[in-house]
C-alpha cells in the first residue's frame, strides 16, 4: 500500500503505478502535486499523473471525489469558477500550461473538452462544427470550412446521419447525435488532447456503444481523458486507468492492472463495487 | 342601521359558526376526532360558510335594490302632474327631493307635497335595514342550524369546502374577465358611434387634427378635423426615440449583469436599476418638462438649433430612461436562463467572454430580448404622463425631433378634461384612440409574450 501514496515519489517518472506498460508512449500531459481549491475546500490533494500520447486514460472514482475538477486543471477551464485555485504543475509536451505567459485560447485550441450533458450550440449542425475554426481563424474560405466539416463529422461517425441537414439546429438532433456533434466540434480544431467528462451519462446503451467506438477509434490521432462512472466503460475503452478518491490520486496504471490485480485496498473495494 | 355594525356582527357570527362546527365535530365522535372522514377545522370552515355566504349574497342583492325600490315609492307618493313636467325637470326634482329628505343641499325651496313624497322616500330607506337585518339573522339562524345538524362523523366536509373555495375562485375570476370584457364593449360601442359621426377612413388616414366642436352653429373654426395620422407619427416618433435609448443601456447593462458582474455586485446593481421603474411616472413628467427640455432647447439655441421647449426629444429621452429596467430586467433574465452548460461548451473551444456573448448567449438568448423590447414598446406606446407633462398639443406632421408633437395618450387626456358633452364627436374621438391604442399594445403585448413563452419552453 505503500506506493500508492502520492506526492512522495520523485518528479520525472510515473508517479506510482501496477506494473509499467510494456513499450511505453511518450507522456503527453505530465501533473505534478497538483492540488485544487475551491475558496477553502480542498478539492484534490497533491497529484501525480502521466498521461500518455494517443492511450486513453480513463479517471473513476465515486462521486465527489474530484475527477472533473482535474480534468478541468488539463484545459484550464477552472480559470473561469469564481473562487477556485489551482497549485502544481502541469506540463503539455513539457510546456508548462499554467505559464501566465501561455494563452488560454491557444490552449484550448490544443486541449478539446466534451461535456456529461451533451451541449450543441442554438445553430445549425453546421455552424456548430465551424464554430471552433472560426473563433482560430481555421478554414477562411467557403470550400476549406466546407471539408474541416465534412472531416470532422466522419471522425465523429455522423457525417452518414446528418449530411442532407447540417443547416437544420443541432439541437434537434437525438441525444447521442448530439454528444458525437459535440465530439464532432471538439475535432474540428484538430486538438491534441480531448478531455470527456462522462460523456455519456445521458445516453441510452446504443448510442453509449457508439460512443464508446468512437473513442477507440479516436486514439488513434487523439490523446483521450475520459472521466467515467461506469467500470465497465473504463475497462472497454481505456489503457490505462486512474482511481480518486476524496480528492486523492489513489493508484493509476495499466487498465487491465488496475481491475484485475488492484493494490490498494480502496481500489479494490471501489471496483468490486464495496462503495462509491 | 349602521352597515358597518351589520358587517361587524357578520364577522363575529361566522367566527362562532367556525367554533361551534368544530366543537360539533368533536362532539359528534365522543372526541376522538380520528372517526371523521375530514378534519375538525374543515367542519368549523363548513359550519361558517353556512352562516357567512347566504346571508352575505342576500345583503348584496338588498343593497343593489334598495334604492330603487325608495325611489318608486317616492314617485308613486307623488301629487297629480307631476309626469306632465319634461324629463329633465323630472329627474332634477326627483333629486332634490331624495337630497332633502336626507339632510342634504338642495337647488330651491320644496312643495310641501313633495315634501311628503320625500318622508315616505326616507322612511322606506330606513325600514329597509331593519328588514334586512331580520331577514339576514334569520338566514345565519336557519344556516347555523341546517348545518351543525348535518355534522357527522361521514359528512364530507373537506369536500364541501374545497367547492365552495373553487366556486368563489371562478366566480372572483369571472368578474375580473367580464370587466375586462365589459371594459372593450364600450369602448366599441362609443368607437362605433363616433365612426357615425366621423368616417374610419378620416379618422385613419387623415393628416389634419384639430378636435374642434362648435358650440354655436356660427361660430368660427367649427368644422372640426378628426385625422388621426399626426398622433400616430407622434407616438411612433417619441416610441422610436425612446428605444433609442432604452435598448442600448437596458442591453448592455443587461449583459453586464448577467455575465460580468459578481454575484454580489449583480445582487446590488439589478434592484437599483429596478427602482428606476418604481418612480411615478408623473416625476419623470416633471423631470422631462422643467430640466430636460430646457436643457435641449439652451443647448439648442446657443449651437443655433431651433428646438422647442417641448420637443419630442425631451419626451422621448425621458421615457427611455423610465423603460430602460423594463428591458434590462428581463433580457438579464432571459441571458441567465440560458444553460451554463453553453458558456462552457463554448469555453473550452478558446471562445473569450465577448465571443461567448455575441456568438452564444446572445442568440440563444434572442427570442427573450425581443419579447422584452416588445413589452417595452408597449408601455411606452401607452405611457401617459411623460408625454401630457413634456409632449406638446399641437398635432404636428413631422419626423423632426426637435419640434413638438402630440401622441395619442396626450390628446385623449385633453378631449375628456374640463366639461364635455357626452355624445359630441370630440368626447367620441378619445374612445376611438383609446381603442387604437388597446389595439396596439395587445397585439405587442400577445406578440412579446409568445415570443418569451417559446424560449422558455426550449431550455426547460
Ligand atoms: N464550482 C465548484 N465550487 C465549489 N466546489 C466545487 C465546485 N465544483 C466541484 N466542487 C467540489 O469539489 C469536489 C470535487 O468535485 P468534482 O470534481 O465535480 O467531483 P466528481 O467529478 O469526481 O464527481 C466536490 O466536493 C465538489 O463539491
Ligand atoms: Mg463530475
Amino acid at each position: 500500500m505503500s506506493d500508492t501514496q502520492t506526492g512522495t515519489q520523485p518528479a520525472g517518472g510515473p508517479a506510482h503505478g501496477a506494473q509499467p506498460l510494456a513499450n511505453e508512449l511518450p507522456v503527453k500531459v505530465r501533473s505534478r502535486d497538483v492540488n485544487v481549491y475551491y475558496g477553502d475546500a480542498h478539492a484534490i490533494k497533491h497529484v501525480d499523473l502521466d498521461i500518455h500520447q494517443h492511450e486513453v486514460t480513463a479517471l473513476i472514482g465515486p462521486s465527489g471525489c474530484g475527477k472533473s475538477t482535474y480534468l478541468r486543471c488539463i484545459n484550464r477551464m477552472n480559470d473561469v469558477i469564481d473562487g477556485c485555485r489551482v497549485e502544481g504543475t502541469i506540463e503539455m509536451d513539457g510546456e508548462d500550461i499554467y505559464d501566465p505567459k501561455l494563452d488560454v485560447v491557444q490552449l484550448r485550441a490544443r486541449v478539446g473538452m466534451v461535456f456529461q450533458k451533451p451541449n450543441p450550440f442554438p445553430k445549425s449542425v453546421f455552424d456548430n462544427i465551424a464554430y471552433g475554426p472560426r473563433i482560430h481563424g481555421i478554414g477562411n474560405t467557403k470550400s476549406e470550412m466546407d471539408e474541416i466539416v465534412e472531416t470532422s463529422l466522419r471522425r465523429a461517425g455522423l457525417w452518414e446521419e446528418v449530411k442532407d441537414r447540417l443547416s437544420e439546429p443541432g439541437t434537434g438532433l437525438s441525444g447521442g447525435q448530439q454528444q458525437r456533434l459535440c465530439i464532432a466540434r471538439a475535432i474540428a480544431v484538430n486538438p491534441e488532447v480531448i478531455l470527456m467528462d462522462e460523456p455519456c451519462s445521458a445516453l441510452d446503451p446504443i448510442a453509449t456503444a457508439k460512443i464508446e467506438e468512437l473513442i477507440d477509434e479516436l486514439r488513434q490521432n487523439f490523446t483521450i481523458v475520459i472521466v467515467t462512472h461506469s467500470m465497465q466503460q473504463a475497462a472497454r475503452v481505456s489503457q490505462r486507468t486512474a482511481f480518486f478518491h476524496l480528492g486523492i490520486l489513489v493508484e493509476t496504471g495499466e487498465t487491465e492492472a488496475i481491475f484485475t490485480n488492484p493494490q490498494d485496498q480502496r481500489t479494490q473495494d471501489y471496483i468490486t463495487g464495496r462503495f462509491g | 342601521m349602521g352597515l358597518t355594525i351589520i358587517l361587524l356582527a357578520m364577522l363575529l357570527l361566522t367566527a362562532a359558526g367556525y367554533y361551534l362546527g368544530t366543537r360539533q365535530a368533536f362532539v359528534v365522535t365522543d372526541g376522538r376526532p380520528a372517526g371523521l372522514h375530514s378534519l375538525p377545522s374543515y367542519h368549523g370552515l363548513y359550519v361558517a360558510s353556512w352562516v357567512l355566504i347566504p346571508a352575505a349574497l342576500l345583503m348584496a342583492v338588498w343593497l343593489v335594490l334598495e334604492p330603487h325600490v325608495a325611489e318608486m315609492r317616492l314617485v308613486a307618493n307623488l301629487p297629480e302632474g307631476f309626469d306632465q313636467r319634461n324629463l329633465d325637470e323630472q329627474q332634477l326634482l326627483i333629486g332634490d327631493i331624495e337630497a332633502r329628505a336626507l339632510g342634504g343641499i338642495v337647488s330651491g325651496e320644496l312643495d310641501p307635497a313633495f315634501q311628503a313624497a320625500g318622508e315616505v322616500y326616507a322612511s322606506t330607506l330606513a325600514w329597509s335595514r331593519w328588514l334586512m337585518a331580520l331577514a339576514m339573522a334569520l338566514l345565519v339562524a336557519g344556516g347555523a342550524f341546517l348545518a351543525l345538524r348535518r355534522i357527522s362523523p361521514d359528512l364530507r366536509a373537506r369536500n364541501a369546502v374545497e367547492r365552495t373555495a373553487m366556486i368563489i375562485m371562478i366566480v372572483a375570476s369571472t368578474i375580473a374577465i367580464l370587466t375586462t370584457i365589459g371594459i372593450i364593449l364600450s369602448l366599441l360601442f362609443e368607437t362605433g358611434r363616433f365612426f357615425g359621426k366621423v368616417p374610419i377612413t378620416e379618422f385613419l388616414f387623415g393628416t389634419q387634427w384639430s378636435p374642434q366642436i362648435a358650440l354655436r352653429a356660427d361660430q368660427v373654426g367649427s368644422s372640426g378635423a378628426f385625422g388621426a395620422i399626426p398622433l400616430f407619427a407622434g407616438t411612433l416618433l417619441i416610441t422610436v426615440i425612446a428605444m433609442f435609448v432604452a435598448v442600448p443601456i437596458g442591453l448592455f447593462s443587461a449583459i453586464y449583469m448577467s455575465e460580468y458582474a459578481s454575484k454580489r455586485l449583480r445582487g446590488t446593481a439589478k434592484p437599483m436599476l429596478e427602482i428606476l421603474a418604481g418612480v411615478p411616472t408623473v416625476v419623470y413628467g416633471f423631470f422631462a418638462a422643467l430640466t430636460v427640455a430646457p436643457f435641449f432647447r439652451d443647448t439648442g439655441e446657443s449651437i443655433g438649433l431651433d428646438v422647442s421647449s417641448e420637443s419630442a426629444l425631451a419626451a422621448g429621452i425621458v421615457m427611455g430612461i423610465m423603460i430602460i429596467p423594463f428591458v434590462s430586467s428581463l433580457s438579464d433574465d432571459v441571458m441567465n436562463a440560458v444553460p451554463q452548460s453553453l458558456r462552457d461548451g463554448a469555453y473550452a473551444l478558446g471562445a473569450t467572454k465577448a465571443e461567448t456573448v455575441r456568438q452564444v448567449i446572445l442568440p440563444a438568448a434572442l427570442p427573450g430580448i425581443v419579447g422584452s423590447v416588445l413589452l417595452a414598446i408597449s408601455r411606452a406606446v401607452g405611457e401617459t404622463m411623460i408625454v401630457v407633462m413634456a409632449a406638446g398639443l399641437a398635432a404636428n406632421l413631422t419626423a423632426n425631433p426637435l419640434e413638438a408633437v402630440t401622441t395619442v395618450t396626450v390628446q385623449i387626456v385633453t378631449l375628456l378634461v374640463g366639461d364635455q358633452e357626452f355624445d359630441s364627436a370630440k368626447t367620441l374621438a378619445a374612445f376611438a384612440l383609446g381603442l387604437t391604442l388597446f389595439f396596439v399594445t395587445l397585439c405587442l403585448n400577445v406578440i412579446a409574450l409568445n415570443v418569451v413563452r417559446r424560449y422558455r419552453e426550449k431550455y426547460d
